[in-house]
């Protein structure tokens, strides 16, 4: 209850904007086709809704993102354990690292687009590239940080090297895997979205500029506001995700401090 | 739980030493220790007593002499030793339950190694045998010290181990505690017929367990005196610590383990 009570403060600020936003258009403070009133946009974003035009939009969106993300994750934690395992390993690619990783990601798009073309090759390429770096980093982290005596522990009872990987590393490293993955979450979605503005012909991306260049000024709008609103339920989708998966983290955490 | 009496363990240590870079932390230590005996590793702190526990383990191997356990010589960890830690806060699996680690044990490649492993009844009933079989569903870090490092043993005994290595396993706990599972272990070596080998700095935490200690100097470390406790048992906490044995014990240690401190 109390909980409820302190988000009344922020939900009144996103509700008084939104109500300058109608205001502003209904009493002509801003008369331009640019500006549509916000009622007109969210009855454009509820017939979209309702027409199934956002189920293709974020369909195709959706599946380049999840694919490009589930090979980012797969490969940056098995590569993040070696590195962090293994120090030749780690020497071995670190100044690889180091480079790639500060590229902006739409900076290698032209180059994307000159190898895979401009389907869906090349966007979840995109979004596995840029999603990759995050998890990789964290993981390597996370790894460095178990404690030696954990290890130990596995070896006390036997358990060969990749059994102790898979069994203590692994879970012992999980908080700082799940943070990576759920910063990539976040860059996963602007990837993909980028992606789609600067080629082809579905996804969101493409939805959205393409109301821009046909006018369409209210489904512009709106699908600025569907993607704000995929984005928040990734991200809480994910956070109830992490909270199952760690249910001992905190706790653990609380006990150790 | 039993254990095959058919092969005798025994652990031989040959001439072993141990360098870190230039520093020499362990000299020249040889001894035996038989089937079935309590015997402690007694020195002042940062002498090398963990060292010298985890070459015995397998966890570390020595810079010159060798190490056998049964008579093969030690290379990995050894099915049939189990070393159980001083930070038990960071030996237990923090994502696993009380129960969920004492099945780690159970389930283990050693345990595997020594016979039919045990299940989920004989987990249970060696969480009863250290008190803890209320809290099996438990996290460790819910628990209290003392009560973390019973669950390292239950874990360490579903292994079934014949030779326990313990680390200064309650040297963290508060005085009370660490009495009451002194007491444990004593019960729980005689009952299963171990060997254990106690890593300790303590000098009547020494005499009260053991049957023998083995009283280490400062690094370079080596070995300054093997000690036969003679004192009989079952050991009790209040009239074995007042016996003029225990007493004449402890003046002797104190003595050459201060005395040379001083002097050094």
């Amino acid at each position: 209850m109390k909980d409820l009570r302190e988000r009344i403060p922020g939900v009144a600020v996103l509700v008084a904007l939104l109500v300058l936003w109608e205001l502003s258009v209904r009493l002509k403070w801003v008369v331009t086709p640019t500006w549509p009133a916000v009622s007109t946009v969210f009855e454009t974003f509820w017939q979209a809704c309702v027409d199934g035009t956002y189920l293709q939009v974020f369909g195709s969106s959706l599946q380049r993102l999840v694919i490009g993300y589930l090979v980012a994750t797969f490969l940056a934690v098995a590569i993040g354990l070696a590195m962090g395992v293994w120090r030749r390993m780690y020497l071995l690619f670190e100044p690889l690292v180091e480079l790639l990783r500060p590229i902006p990601s739409p900076a290698y798009l032209p180059m994307a687009i000159l190898f895979l073309g401009i389907d869906d090759g090349m966007k979840v390429f995109m979004v596995a590239f840029a999603s990759f770096f995050p998890i990789l980093l964290n993981t390597v982290s996370g790894v460095r940080s178990v404690d030696p005596v954990l290890v130990d522990t596995g070896r006390t009872f036997g358990l060969k090297r990749a059994q102790i990987l898979w069994r203590i590393v692994l879970p012992a490293a999980a908080g700082y895997i799940l943070t990576g993955m759920r910063i990539s979450l976040a860059i996963a979605l602007i990837v993909t979205v980028i992606a789609e503005m600067v080629a082809g012909n579905s996804g969101i991306g493409f939805y959205i500029l393409s109301a821009q260049r046909s006018f369409l000024v209210p489904e512009m709008y709106a699908g600025v506001i569907a993607l704000a609103l995929l984005g928040f339920a990734l991200n809480k989708g994910f956070l109830a995700l992490e909270r199952v998966a760690l249910k001992w983290h905190e706790g653990w955490n609380a006990a150790a401090a | 739980m039993k254990f095959d009496a058919d092969v005798l363990p025994e652990i031989a240590v040959e001439g072993v030493g141990k360098s870190f870079g230039a520093f020499t932390a362990i000299q020249d230590i040889s001894f035996e220790v038989p089937r079935g005996r309590f015997v402690s590793l007694l020195g002042p702190s940062g002498c090398g007593k963990s060292t010298i526990l985890r070459m015995l383990a397998g966890l570390i191997a020595p810079t010159h002499g060798a190490v056998s356990f049964k008579g093969a010589p030690v290379g990995e960890p050894p099915p049939g030793m189990v070393y159980v830690f001083q930070q038990y806060t960071k030996s237990l699996f923090p994502w696993l339950t009380v129960m969920g680690n004492v099945e780690f044990g159970a389930r283990s490649p050693h345990a595997a190694r020594r016979g039919r492993p045990a299940g989920h009844d004989e987990c249970m009933e060696t969480l009863r045998l250290v008190g803890l079989e209320k809290h099996a569903a438990s996290y460790p870090w819910q628990l209290s010290g003392g009560m973390q490092q019973r669950v390292a043993i239950a874990r360490a005994l579903v292994a079934r181990p014949e030779v326990l290595l313990m680390d200064e396993p309650f040297s963290a706990l508060d005085a009370l505690t660490r009495e009451s599972l002194q007491d444990l272990l004593l019960r729980l070596w005689q009952e299963l017929g171990l060997t254990v080998i106690f890593v300790t700095h303590d000098i009547a935490e020494a005499i009260y367990l053991s049957d023998e200690i083995v009283v280490l100097s400062h690094a370079p470390s080596r070995i300054l005196k093997r000690v036969a406790v003679e004192i009989g048992r079952p050991r009790e906490q209040l009239a074995t610590r007042e016996s003029p044995q225990f007493l004449a014990h402890r003046r002797a240690l104190y003595e050459m383990i201060v005395a040379r401190q001083e002097a050094a």
